[in-house]
Formats: C-alpha cells, structure tokens, sequence
C-alpha cells in the first residue's frame, strides 16, 4: 500500500492501466460498470468515523465535564483517571503519577490501547481501507493505487500485533467496568443507581461483547487448535465466541456509539446541563 | 490442415474427466505409464459435482451387519437380474477400498460418532450405505480426485522438473473421432480445442471413454450439456457395441418449476431423511405402488414407514424409498391422473416432518438450490418434482475385469458410459462408487494392455486422420444448412414425447420415423462465425453423436417387448423371465444402427445362493431355476 | 408473463471487442443463463459462454452483471426492473478469450503450487476423525471453483504484477483447510501461506466473502484465522520467548 500514482489518462482518476485494463485483458474502458450507487458506504463510513474522531479530539482536550462528583461518574474518555490532575474522587484506582503537563490527555496511556486495538481491529482495518485508502473503494471498483503490497511492509505489517492490543483491550474493558462499578454511589455517599450508572454498565457490556468478538480472541480462544474434540471445554468457547465474532461490525459501531453517549451524558451532567434520572439515592 | 494440428504422444488417453476418468488417470499413472487426461469442460467441472446422495460401500460403518453379499444382492434386485452379475460383484466386493482410499487422499466424509465414515440410507440398499459429505458427495469426489491429480503431478515435478512430464490435463478439448489402425486397432484419438478450434492429435495405443451419459438427447434431464453421448458415439462408430440402451433412468425427482432448472435433481436424501411425496389431495400416494417383487419389503402403513427412521431394525422402510423406476412411475401415473401440482409435478415434502434446523444441517445444498433458483424455502413449504432424465444404464459393453470394449483392442470404457453394471435400474450411490472402482479398472486394465504391446504400438494412416479434420469442418463448408439449435430441439422433444418414461411401439417406430429425418438434415447444417469458441459449431459436431444414440435407445426400446427397470412398455406392462436373460446389443451398421439379442451369461452358483429360491421365482424362468445349485442359504433378512 | 429486455453482451477477443446491445425475450423464472442462452439460439450462435451445471453447483458460468462477478445460472431476472438494461461482460480480472470466456489457468496454476494433502501414517479404512473437527474445513470444500473471489479481489484484479506474488482467496481457503484437517500431517501450512501464497497482501476488505455463491466465510473463517496463524508462528514474541525457553513446542 505504498507509493500512490494516479494515472491522468484514465480521466476518472484511477488507475486501472495495470489492472482491468491489463493487456489481454477484456477492453472495457469504464473502471466499473456497476450501476448502483456503491460509493454511498465508503461515505457514510468516513463521514462517521471522522465525526466521531472530532468529538473525541475535542472531548478529550476539554480537561473537565469529565467526573460526576456527586455520583461518580467517570466517562470512559479519561478512564483510568490516576493521576494528580485528577479530581480526588475521580482516582478510585489510586494516584499512580504526578500532575500530567497541560494538554497531555488525563487518559493518556490507555487511549493509544482504545485507538490501537480499533485501528488494528480485522474490522475497522476493511473499513478504512475501503472508505480512505479506496483500496478498493467497493467490489469491482478499480482503485485508484497503481502499486499495492497489502499488509507485508512497514507499516502495515505492525496490524499483526493486534493479538497484543486485545489483551490490553481487556484490561480497558475491565476498568471501564470498575468505572461503572463506581458509578453506584448515591448522594449521601452510599448505594445509589441513576440512568448514568445504567449507561456506564451498558457501556461497559458492549465493550466486553466487543472485545470477546475480536477475531484475536477467537484464534487464541479454541481457533488455533487442530482437534476441537480433545479440547471439549475450548471447543464450546470457541463456538460462543465466533457467534459473536459474526457481529463484530455491528459491534464496533454499537461501541462507538455507547462510548460517545456515555460521555456526552456525563459531560451534560458533569456540566449542569442536565440531571440525572436517579432510580434511588 | 498441417500447421493446424497439435501432435502429442502418450501411452493411455483418458477422454472425460469425472470421477471414472479421473480415478482411471491415477490408476494408469501409478502403473507407471504417460497419461492425458481430455475434459470437455474445465478441469473439476464435469458432471460428477452433481452427484448428492453419496457413494453406495458395504463399509459397515452404521450397521454392522452390511456386507459385500449383501450390497450385491441389492444391486441385482434395483437392476431387476439384468446385470453383468460379474460387474455386480467385483463393484460390490472393491468399493470399500475405492472410498477408504479417497480419505488417503485427503477427502473429507461426515463422520458417525466414533470417527468413522457416517453412511446413509438410499433407496433400494437395505442398510445405510452412502457415504457422504452433507448432499455435495459428487463435488468432494471430483475435488479430492483433482486434487489427487494434482499431486501426483508434484511428485513429478519434483522428479523430472516437469508436472506435466507424466500427467497431463487438456481442459476443454473435444474428442471427435477415434484413430485406429487398418486392424481395428486403437491408435489414437482425434479433436479439439473449444477454445481456439484448432485440432489436436493424440497417439496412444489406449483410449479409456470415461465420457458419461447422453441426457442431452432428452428435453427434460439432470444433466449437463457434455451428456452429448460422446463416447457412445465414438464406441459405435469405432466398431465396438453398446449394451441395453433402452435403459435410462428416469429420476422420480426433478425440479419442475421455474422453466430454467426444469429437470434439475432433488436428491433422494430428501427422502431418506424424511421427505415424504404428496398428491393435490394430500394423500401420501406411494403406499398405493408397492409392486408385487417388493410387497413385503416395504411398510404398509404410514405409521410403520415413519417409525422406520427411527428404529430400521423393527419396522419396514417407507414406500417413498422405493427404486428410482418405481417412484418415477408412480408420478407419472398420479400427475396423468389429474393429481399432480400447478405446474406439473407431485409435492416433496419435507418442512412438515422435520424442524427447520435439522434440514438445514442434513440438506444444506438443496435449501440452497431452491432458495436461490426457485425462491422456495424447503423448511417451509413443500417442493414441487417430477421425472427427469438422468441416468442411461446401457453403455459400451465391456469385459467387467478390465473394462476393455468389445471388439475393438486398445479401447477401455468406465463409469456411466460403460454398460452392464446396473442392468435395467440403478440404485442411487451405486454410480459414485462404480466410477471408482471400474475406473480404477479401466486405468489399470488399459496400461496392462499398453505395457504387453511393448513396441509393437499402432499406427494410423495419414487419410484417416485428415477425413477426420474434414468431417470436423463440414459444418463451415455449407450454406444456407439448418441452424443446429432448432434440430437440437426437435430430437430432445421426440425423445422426451416417444421414448421417454412410457413407451408403446407404435410411439418408438414415430420417433424412429422423426430420428431417420433429423439424421438426414444434419447432414446439412451451417453455423456462423469462426472456430473460436464456437457453441454452434460444436453443437452441430455433438448433434451426429446425440442421433446415432437415440436412435440406439429407440431400436433397442422397440426390440424389447417387456417392461423391466428404467424401460417401460405401455403395450407389454410386465416383467418376463425370457427377456431376463438376453442383453440387447446395439452396433454401427454403415450409416444405420442395428440391433441384435444376445444371451447373457449364466451367474455363478455362490453368488445365486445368496438369493432364496421364492425371489428368484420372481426373475428366472422355469428351466433356469431348475438349474439353480444349491439351496438358498439361512437369509439375514434378505426376504423381510 | 413475459417481456423484451435490453441486454449489452460485451463481444471480442484478446485483441479488441466492445458492448453489443440486444432486445431479447424474457419470460417468468428465468436467469441470466438462460437468456444468454435464447441469443445464441435466436441471435448469435457463436456467442460464447461457459456453462455446464446450470444448478449453480460446478461454477462454470462465471461472469459479470451490471459490474458485479456472479453466477450466471443463479442470477435471476426478477433482481431486474423491466426496464433495466442489463450488462453482462466476461471476469475482468483474467485475460479474455472470447466473448463471456476467459483464460483462468492463473487459477490452475496457483492450485498446483500448494503442497497436497499429506497423509497421516495409518492405512486405508483406519482413519478416524470427529465430526466437529472436519467441519472447519468442510466449509472450504463447498468451493465450486468459480473462481468469483479471484475475479473480485483487487489484489490480483487491480494489481497484474501481484499474480505472482498472491494466490488469492481460493487458495488460502485451501491453505486453511489443509491446516484445520484434523489428520494432514504437514505443519508448515501458515508458512507456506506467508511465504508463497502471499496471505499479508490481503487487506481483509471482503469482496471475495461478498461474492462467494457457496456463502463460505472466506475471510472470516479462513483468511483471518490463517493471518492469526502466520502471527503465531512469526509475529508474536511471547510465542517467540516461550519457544526459546522451551515452554512451547513449535
């Protein structure tokens, strides 16, 4: 995936002299003669993810509106709040480290794992090869690369850690369910459930869903063995996982959305801007 | 024309590319001799990937009891005594072996629950018997053949440098003619290239036709257009003889509707595993055909058939399961009633007596099959069926222990183009199994032949060779000819109309009529275009091939005054024993075909011994069975 | 019932050809298949087509409609308005021969390069394998060498030069169910896929999984479990370190 060369003489800008359009090939000038309107994915897909990206950038350069004093809701934006910028309450997991210098995101060393375990994500990868490398933009549809080597150089030879950002990914997971588990807390300081805890543990679930689906997971679970039948207890794992693995798109774009709206709930709340729905204390 | 022809120079030529010509290619290889393989369409297309039920072997997996003897036995009694007994046997006896070695190959069968090869129960095997791989069996056959092809070809490579060196796969190459020498003699085979048109000339002092069966003759069938009746033709006109082409096999169960895939298969597992056949009024209309041969062996109530699929030891099989000849008249008669379906066929139903996952799991490629080209859910509603033309048992009469052709040396036939191993009627998954195991017979019988010649290979003259070229190209040297697709149609309607499923003379001596006047307008026919794979030309080269075998099955379906397995006489509705033991043998006559009787061979006492004296009453005549040795032995429930 | 469709039938060859337009008959239930079928019979005789099963079972009939690579024998008429034109052009990813055909001996080619089956030690009839353990790669033996998924994948269709390199998702199909086979006794499987068959050039973007007419999960139950494979084998350096101290056994 190196080395992108439009070819002018296709006019539509793709390249397809050393594709469809190959000597021997059938002479057909058109780079695709797909009628239907297949663009329309790639759009939405990048109009999606960029929307998303922003709010994220922008949420997580505000520094505040992230912590719920007074029922401990944290959004998982600066999960695991665990050093001293942090509000005190907000520290359930302790204070590991000093005071961050000024825009250093709170959450800086486990957002690179969110990142790098989506971005290396079997899923998220066919997205965003297809909706912004156009390699291809659809099935049939010439793209506009003239080289392409795939995932066998530098960088993109790095997707094969993805293994590793799903173990980290299931520490991610596990503090954003602490998180939730603190979101019990009442205003008197004790027990307490509002629609803000409820969204923390939904949150929490999908992104367990998410991870358990991951493909990583499916191979280490049970995939990677030869004989299903000596390893019964593997083999049901394995099942329960590619059901879920069958998912894995809608997954990711159900984790998406359950994040941003578990942080923008907690941003309005953190905020004044709503109250919260409590269902007791 | 010299510059126009491709010359190759091999020991066995294997023309067809199935499972019988591709087990006979490994056969040959392995017996250490230079093979090509001839294939009509692309390398694993041919039409073995249709096959579904699976591949018919006394391997005993499920049941116990299964044998050899056992398996012969249901073989002689779905081809009502008409068999080569001898064929019957050696296919009964080696077909284990021949599945056993397709795992060495890589194949993967379903499994029973200790890990061996699950087998499943089929219409007319008295115990379940059919490998199989969900109802793809054919598709695993031919892709672990290929793949088997495939890696002798490596060994070779490794060895000589070359994969082709041994093993060669000419893809879409047609054979048009057999080259002999002035005896008689094998010398070579005479084509082809569909894709350039360009001729390509092979010596070999073995030919095996492994070319398959001429459905295409017929206007509703299962098969593909290869079924063109190749190496019939190519048998017949080389001077060998076809056996009882009156035979075919009518299969109960063809799609009828939408128009396109009219004929296409339902497989009788659908049946096996529980299918049941309905009329308009919803009557499950089998119980009504029991013939006599079989009264007893079937249950007679619905409840007792039902039962059977759980509990095969006490209870008798539901008549649904009945030889394909029976349940294919059973449907005709009932739709001619006036009981049939909208568009012409009976109700295959299945999505009442099963829950939806179990069929999905049992029937995958057939909710497929419905799903996307008749947009009809199985495991919802019922499927619409009717006959479709299938199978011919009839073929070139072979030696069963080498698979040589008659009378002419040098020339192997296996698998369904070959005749005499399913006599008038086969048993489903008897046909995956008889590829294997007379396929490995042809391979190793024709490079026995080849390894005695020595030097002593045959020579053909040049003339031969260039009047086959001529022949080739006759099509593009008229103008103003008949288009072959128009003549096409008219022989598959006679076919379909006269010969078809029930036959009278005075219909056969139409068709007879109809076939004289379509031989001689092909004669004339023109197509356009170039040889670059041209479809209209090689329809017109195919179209001498289809008449010259349809008007076999006609002159042999008129001879025969009986009606016994896939030949039905409306004018002589019974089964008698004098006809029992003659073959009908169909040989070229100049331009005509000519048909003759002969008798068959007397079966040997051991294998008569595994019958009791009552069934044989029902075949043999009086003098016959006064002959028969021994008495029957001690029966593990051959008459229950 | 039935009614006059525009069909555009590319015809040529290797050296040139171009978009025919024709007005043929279509009636109800019918496929692409079979109106191709009536322009040979009515129109052109020599139009050139593969086909043999007509059931969607051999995968002869491969081609392209309106764009996209499928069988012709299972698209049906009804997926098209009345009024729509229909384009039906040969696979664009192999060279053209004529008309609907085209050359697939790359497909060939690339099968003979992957190590057979290699049987275990045991004779014939002696195999004993469990249900649950062949189903893996039963899934990739439904393949019907349509050779749709190598017609599709732009890794081949769009790159000419990658053919050497990639053997494209048939073959990694047959990568993975030779290394899920519960009694083939070679061990290099994921290499060979790596080394040979140039699996890390697939960018999982799933046309082939898109196009497939047998339904296999291409990419999800073969590729990415052979890409999962290759990083157990080369990429991950716990499996590294515990090879290296012995806790693992390659």
């Amino acid at each position: 995936m190196s080395e992108t060369r439009l070819d002018p003489a296709s006019g539509g800008g793709g390249s397809v002299a050393g594709g469809v359009g190959s000597p021997g090939r059938a002479q057909i000038p058109e780079r695709t003669l797909r009628g239907d309107r297949w663009w329309v994915q790639p759009v939405i897909i990048v109009t999606l993810l960029v929307l998303w990206l922003l709010y994220a950038l922008v949420r997580t350069s505000m520094q505040r509106y992230y912590f719920v004093e007074t029922y401990h809701y944290l959004t998982p934006f600066y999960s695991p709040c665990v050093t001293a910028s942090c509000v005190p309450d907000a520290r359930h997991l302790g204070t590991w480290m000093g005071e961050l210098p000024p825009l250093v995101p709170y959450a800086f060393f486990l957002l690179p794992i969110l990142l790098g375990f989506r971005l290396t994500c079997y899923y998220y990868r066919k997205a965003y090869y297809r909706s912004f490398w156009l390699s291809p933009p659809a099935c049939a549809v010439a793209e506009p690369h003239a080289r392409y080597t795939g995932e066998t150089r530098f960088p993109l030879i790095l997707q094969n850690v993805h293994r590793y950002f799903f173990y980290a990914a299931l520490v991610v997971s596990g503090m954003n369910t602490l998180d939730a588990f603190d979101g019990f807390h009442g205003k008197d300081g004790g027990i307490g459930m509002g629609l803000g805890t409820l969204i923390m543990l939904v949150n929490a679930g999908f992104l367990w869903l998410y991870t358990a689906s991951c493909h990583s997971c499916r191979h280490l679970i049970g995939g990677r063995l030869k004989h299903f039948s000596r390893h019964p207890v593997r083999y049901r794992a394995w099942t329960v996982v590619s059901r879920l693995n069958t998912r894995h798109m809608q997954l990711a774009w159900t984790t998406l959305a359950t994040l941003m709206v578990t942080d923008a709930y907690i941003a309005l709340v953190a905020s004044g801007a709503v109250t919260d729905l409590r269902f007791f204390n | 024309m010299a510059a126009d022809l491709e010359h190759f120079e091999y020991d066995v030529v294997i023309v067809g590319a199935g499972g019988a010509g591709l087990r006979a290619a490994i056969a040959a290889r392995e017996a250490g001799l230079r093979t090509a393989i001839i294939c009509k369409s692309l390398f694993g297309k041919a039409h073995t990937v249709m096959a579904e039920g699976g591949i018919a072997a006394s391997m005993g997996n499920v049941n116990s009891n299964d044998s050899w003897q056992v398996h012969f036995r249901d073989t002689m009694r779905g081809g009502k005594f008409l068999n080569s007994w001898r064929m019957a046997e050696l296919h009964a006896k080696e077909a284990p072996d021949r599945v056993w070695e397709l795992e060495t190959y890589g194949a993967l069968f379903d499994r029973t629950p200790d890990g061996r090869i699950s087998q499943r129960n089929f219409g007319g095997h008295e115990y379940p018997r059919l490998a199989h791989v969900g109802d793809r069996t054919g598709l695993e056959l031919i892709r672990t053949l290929q793949q088997k092809i495939v890696s002798l070809q490596q060994d070779d490579e490794r060895e000589t440098g070359d994969p082709e060196s041994r093993l060669k796969v000419f893809a879409e190459v047609t054979i048009t003619d057999l080259l002999q020498d002035p005896s008689g003699a094998i010398a070579g085979a005479f084509g082809y290239w569909r894709e350039s048109g360009r001729f390509v000339r092979f010596n070999a002092p073995a030919v095996v036709l492994a070319t398959g069966g001429i459905g295409k003759s017929f206007k509703v069938t299962s098969n593909s257009w290869e079924y063109t009746g190749d190496g019939h033709a190519l048998a017949l006109r080389a001077g060998s003889t076809l056996v009882n082409m009156e035979f075919i096999q009518f299969h109960p169960t063809g799609m009828v509707w939408p128009p396109s895939v009219k004929g296409i298969l339902v497989t009788e597992s659908v049946r096996g595993d529980g299918g049941v056949l309905k009329n308009s009024e919803g009557k499950r209309f089998m119980f009504d055909y029991v013939p006599d041969v079989f009264r007893g062996q079937y249950a007679e109530t619905e409840e007792e058939g039902d039962r059977w699929y759980t509990d095969p030891d006490t209870n008798k099989r539901p008549p649904e399961l009945l030889p394909r000849d029976e349940v294919a008249r059973a449907i005709n008669s009932e739709v001619k009633a006036g009981r049939g379906s909208p568009h012409g066929g009976v109700f295959l139903d299945i999505a009442s007596r099963r829950p939806p996952e179990e069929i999905l799991k049992k029937l995958p490629s057939m909710h497929h099959q419905f799903k996307e080209l008749a947009d009809v859910d199985i495991t919802k509603e019922a499927m619409e069926v009717g006959p479709t033309c299938h199978y011919v048992m009839g073929g070139v009469e072979v030696d069963p222990d080498t698979a040589a052709a008659a009378g002419v040396p040098g020339l192997f036939a296996a698998g369904e183009v070959s005749g005499g191993m399913h006599g008038s009627n086969r048993l489903g998954g008897n046909s995956l199994s008889d590829l294997l195991v007379f396929g490995a017979r042809a391979g190793t019988g024709a490079a026995a032949y080849v390894l005695a010649l020595g030097d002593r290979r045959p020579d053909v003259d040049q003339a031969v060779v260039d009047a086959a070229a001529a022949a080739a190209l006759a099509p593009f040297e008229e103008e103003g000819g008949e288009n072959p697709y128009t003549l096409h149609q008219e022989m598959q309607q006679t076919m379909n109309d006269l010969v078809g499923i029930i036959r009278t003379a005075a219909e056969i001596e139409r068709a007879l009529e109809r076939l004289e006047d379509l031989k001689a307008r092909a004669e004339h026919l023109t197509v356009e275009g170039h040889r670059q794979f041209n479809p209209g030309w090689h329809l017109a080269l195919d179209l001498r091939n289809m008449l010259a075998v349809s008007e076999c099955v006609a002159r042999a379906a008129l001879l025969r005054q009986e009606s016994r397995g896939g030949h039905t006489r409306d004018d002589y509705p019974t089964m008698d024993p004098h006809w029992r033991g003659r073959n009908l043998i169909c040989s070229a006559d100049g331009d005509g075909i000519v048909v003759r009787e002969q008798p068959m061979p007397s079966m040997r006492g051991d294998l008569l011994a595994l019958f009791d004296t009552g069934e044989l009453a029902k075949y043999l005549t009086p003098d016959e069975l006064a002959a028969v040795p021994a008495p029957a032995t001690p029966t593990d429930g051959s008459g229950s | 019932m039935s009614y006059d469709a525009r069909f555009r039938v590319w015809r040529g060859d290797a050296d040139g050809g171009e978009l025919v337009d024709y007005t043929v008959e279509v009636n109800e239930g019918e496929v692409v298949l079979d109106i191709i079928h009536r322009l040979q019979a009515t129109q052109s005789g020599d139009l050139a087509v593969r086909w043999n099963c007509k059931a969607g079972k051999c995968g002869s009939c491969s081609a392209e409609v309106n764009g996209m690579p499928r069988l012709l024998c299972m698209t049906r008429m009804s997926t098209f308005t009345e009024t729509e034109t229909v384009t039906v052009t040969p696979l664009r990813a192999f060279p053209v021969i004529r008309d609907l055909v085209t050359d697939v001996s790359f497909n060939y080619a690339k099968a003979r390069q992957i190590p057979a089956f290699a049987p275990p030690d045991l004779a014939p009839g002696e195999y004993r394998m469990q249900q649950v353990d062949v189903e893996r790669s039963q899934e990739f033996r439904k393949c019907i060498e349509c050779f749709l998924c190598q017609d599709t994948c732009h890794v081949v269709r769009d790159h000419e030069s990658n053919k050497e390199a990639f053997a494209g998702p048939r073959f990694l199909i047959r990568a993975a169910e030779l290394d899920m086979h519960p009694l083939d006794a070679r061990e290099d499987r994921a290499d060979f896929a790596r080394d040979e068959q140039g699996i890390g050039m697939c960018n999982i973007t799933k046309c082939c999984t898109e196009v497939c007419p047998e339904h296999i999960k291409i990419t999800d139950n073969a590729i990415i479990p052979m890409k999962e494979r290759v990083v157990g084998r080369h990429y991950d350096p716990l499996v590294w370190l515990g090879t290296k101290i012995g806790l693992r056994k390659r």
